[in-house]
């Protein structure tokens, strides 16, 4: 169930699982046939993909950090799926799955992270650095929350051209006891302007457990003191997901106002891939819990075959055919060749770039 | 041509962009309702309203962040540090996010804000608020950093700085806020990268850049007047771009260089100077390249000693002496 409280002092408990169905919800009731195919879709395309990737890197072809988004697709599937033509989205480095969310290929994810020309930043960037700004896909932000004063900016420059839309800024658990997080939730209620903070809260900063990093019960009655609206609900149903984060998207765009939710999912894995603590500050047992009770893409899975929207064999050829799609992107990936050297100094001045008649002057760069 | 203040320059710089374009607005604290606390924007909201003119609450990391992100869609935002030393507690805002979008999305977006403020000591603030970053900004590739030394330069740069599409720091002085300079009526914009022969000279090149050019100006002229020496004084303006040719052509011409900067030494902006320098007119030399800086402490807060730290006339040319030996 998903709770709401606005100015008071009680705190919601944690959300109980599976005591509504929110796929009869209007938001998901008004879903085709072909859009929850879609979802579901989406769903295990982020899976898979995770999967590949967790080879890829065990196999040393990806470096620096791998954060897998493995356990908590249906966040990023479910949210993405609400975006309208002036919405626009950030995340931090657990990136992938709302990459992929919006429509980013397999191709350019992976051969980011293979730290191939091909990828979507030419390799520039990394794991923890996609960007798509013709998906309204603002990033893929390595410091954690300093992606939340963009996102409330992408937010402002909205409402400042007068545009009806919203943002949606993404952070951790981790996040919110960033000094940033906090200005910005002031400044984002203070100046009205239509952002949705959404706490993807896996239960641990890296290592350290909820309980031993952030005070009080729940994240997001934090929004209490900046006079802000918020919400508590679960994040392994994807039509939970869906309807709670709809009304605050629309309130967003309608009514130029902030909203923050939090919604409570899990990780599979460690905060990346170098973690290999991750079965020691949690139990197996709890990750076994989870994934047996809650894991979202059965639990999409399981409403779309009691509604009749998904077949066993079209659950197989779609799980297959993903499974294809993320093999594709890791040899397209391998097979792509890294940048030039030359590129090393393109992409960090848009004066230099763009200055194909030389008028610019003086030296931009100090190299021997 | 109309005598201006260094502070009505960029008022003017701030108000032809306004009106210019739609997307450019300020943002900062106090600058709106307050007229600004060095009054730099004084009027300004009276005259184009909430919209463009935007209040903020003490929060650095979350305006810059915000104003970041909002020119990711197209705004412009002209983001005031009431001392860039308060741009600090917004590193990772102006020096990650600010600096390297572009680079790590593989040039798919820009960001053309400006971060504008006085960056100086020598006002008695103590340490904290006497910060001259500009090394630290042109130390990350991404940003550029201009530090105008009159109020000619102050429009010209700003107006500069507001059109271009990367993002730019503007270091400006508490202490230059007040004087005058003749500005012309007419629209003009000074280049970013092109720095600026304040005097000519045979003898020695002295290259300076923000207030502390105008006090080599000064002891140019007394090293004229009591010691016979001729010397060049080349005003940098612009830090990153660099106009590395102005610099080299004068060395090459006088043969000695002193390097003043209000900077401290260790990696201060004249550390490179020189680098470039003993690299690339290493054989036109016929001196060691000298440096006045700051003394190489946080900034006192004692006037008198303080005064005494920062380069002045009397250090300036001392530091000229040497160079000349």
């Amino acid at each position: 169930m998903a709770t709401t409280k606005k100015k008071t002092k009680a705190i919601a408990k944690k959300p109980k699982a599976k005591s509504k169905n929110f796929a009869t919800a209007p938001i998901n009731k008004s879903l085709s046939k072909d859009q929850k195919i879609d979802l579901y879709r989406m769903i295990v395309g982020i899976r898979r993909f995770e999967e590949r990737s967790l080879r890829a890197y065990n196999q040393g072809k990806i470096g620096g950090f791998l954060h897998l988004y493995i356990g908590q697709e249906a966040v990023a599937a479910g949210i993405v799926s609400l975006m309208e033509e002036n919405d626009h989205i950030i995340t931090a480095y657990r990136d992938h799955g709302h990459a992929l969310a919006v429509g980013m290929s397999m191709n350019e994810c992976m051969a980011e992270m293979y730290g191939k020309h091909t990828g979507c930043s030419k390799g520039k960037g990394g794991s923890m650095h996609f960007f798509a700004p013709d998906k309204n896909y603002w990033g893929g932000h390595g410091i954690v929350a300093g992606q939340t004063p963009l996102g409330a900016g992408l937010a402002f420059a909205l409402k400042y051209k007068g545009l009806k839309g919203c943002a949606m800024a993404f952070l951790g658990d981790g996040a919110v006891n960033q000094g940033s997080f906090m200005e910005t939730l002031n400044l984002a209620s203070l100046w009205n302007i239509p952002v949705v903070f959404v706490i993807e809260n896996n239960g641990y900063s890296m290592g350290t457990s909820l309980k031993r990093s952030s005070a009080g019960e729940n994240l997001a009655h934090r929004a209490d003191g900046f006079d802000m609206e918020w919400e508590v609900c679960n994040g392994h149903d994807v039509f939970e997901v869906r309807e709670v984060a709809n009304r605050a998207m629309t309130r967003a765009r309608e009514e130029h106002k902030p909203f923050l939710l939090e919604i409570r999912t899990y990780r599979y894995r460690g905060h990346s891939v170098a973690d290999a603590n991750h079965e020691k500050y949690r139990t197996k047992e709890e990750i076994e819990e989870y994934k047996r009770t809650k894991d979202p893409l059965n639990v999409v899975k399981q409403h779309l075959l009691s509604d009749g929207t998904l077949t066993e064999e079209l659950a197989k050829k779609i799980d297959q055919e993903k499974k294809d799609e993320a093999e594709a992107s890791a040899k397209f990936a391998d097979e792509s060749p890294v940048a030039p050297r030359s590129e090393i100094q393109t992409d960090v001045y848009w004066e230099v770039d763009n200055d194909s008649e030389g008028k610019l002057k003086g030296t931009y760069f100090f190299n021997d | 041509m109309p005598l201006i203040t260094y502070r009505e320059a960029i008022k003017q710089a701030l108000d032809e962009e306004i009106q210019r374009d739609e997307n450019v607005c300020i943002m900062g604290e106090e600058v709106a309702q307050y007229n600004g606390a060095y009054k730099v924007t004084e009027g300004l909201w009276a005259k184009h309203g909430d919209k463009r003119l935007i209040d903020t609450p003490i929060s650095e990391a979350a305006f810059s962040g915000l104003a970041i992100g909002a020119s990711m869609l197209g705004i412009r935002p002209v983001i005031e540090m009431m001392f860039m030393s308060f741009s600090y507690v917004a590193i990772d805002q102006l020096f990650n996010n600010g600096s390297f979008c572009r680079y790590m999305s593989g040039g798919l977006m820009n960001v053309p804000i400006v971060v504008r403020g006085p960056a100086n000591g020598g006002t008695s603030v103590g340490a904290t608020h006497s910060h001259t970053p500009e090394n630290m900004v042109a130390n990350h590739p991404g940003l550029k950093v201009v530090c105008p030394s009159n109020a000619y330069d102050a429009k010209g740069l700003m107006k500069a700085a507001i059109r271009d599409n990367d993002p730019v720091f503007v270091m400006e002085n508490t202490l230059l806020y007040g004087e005058k300079w003749e500005v012309p009526d007419e629209e003009y914009i000074v280049e970013l990268g092109v720095a600026n022969i304040l005097k000519e000279g045979t003898d020695l090149t002295i290259v300076s850049h923000g207030r502390c050019a105008m006090l080599s100006l000064q002891a140019a002229k007394t090293l004229e007047e009591k010691h016979g020496i001729s010397a060049e004084v080349v005003d940098l303006r612009s830090i990153r771009p660099l106009d590395e040719e102005t610099i080299l052509n004068s060395v090459r011409k006088t043969h000695r260089a002193l390097l003043v900067e209000e900077n401290k030494p260790f990696c201060g902006v004249d550390a490179q100077i020189s680098h470039i320098i003993q690299l690339k007119a290493f054989d036109d030399l016929d001196a060691p390249i000298r440096r006045v800086s700051a003394i190489d402490a946080p900034n006192f807060y004692s006037k008198e000693l303080e005064d005494w730290q920062l380069p002045n006339e009397e250090r300036i040319i001392e530091g000229a002496l040497k160079a000349m030996a």
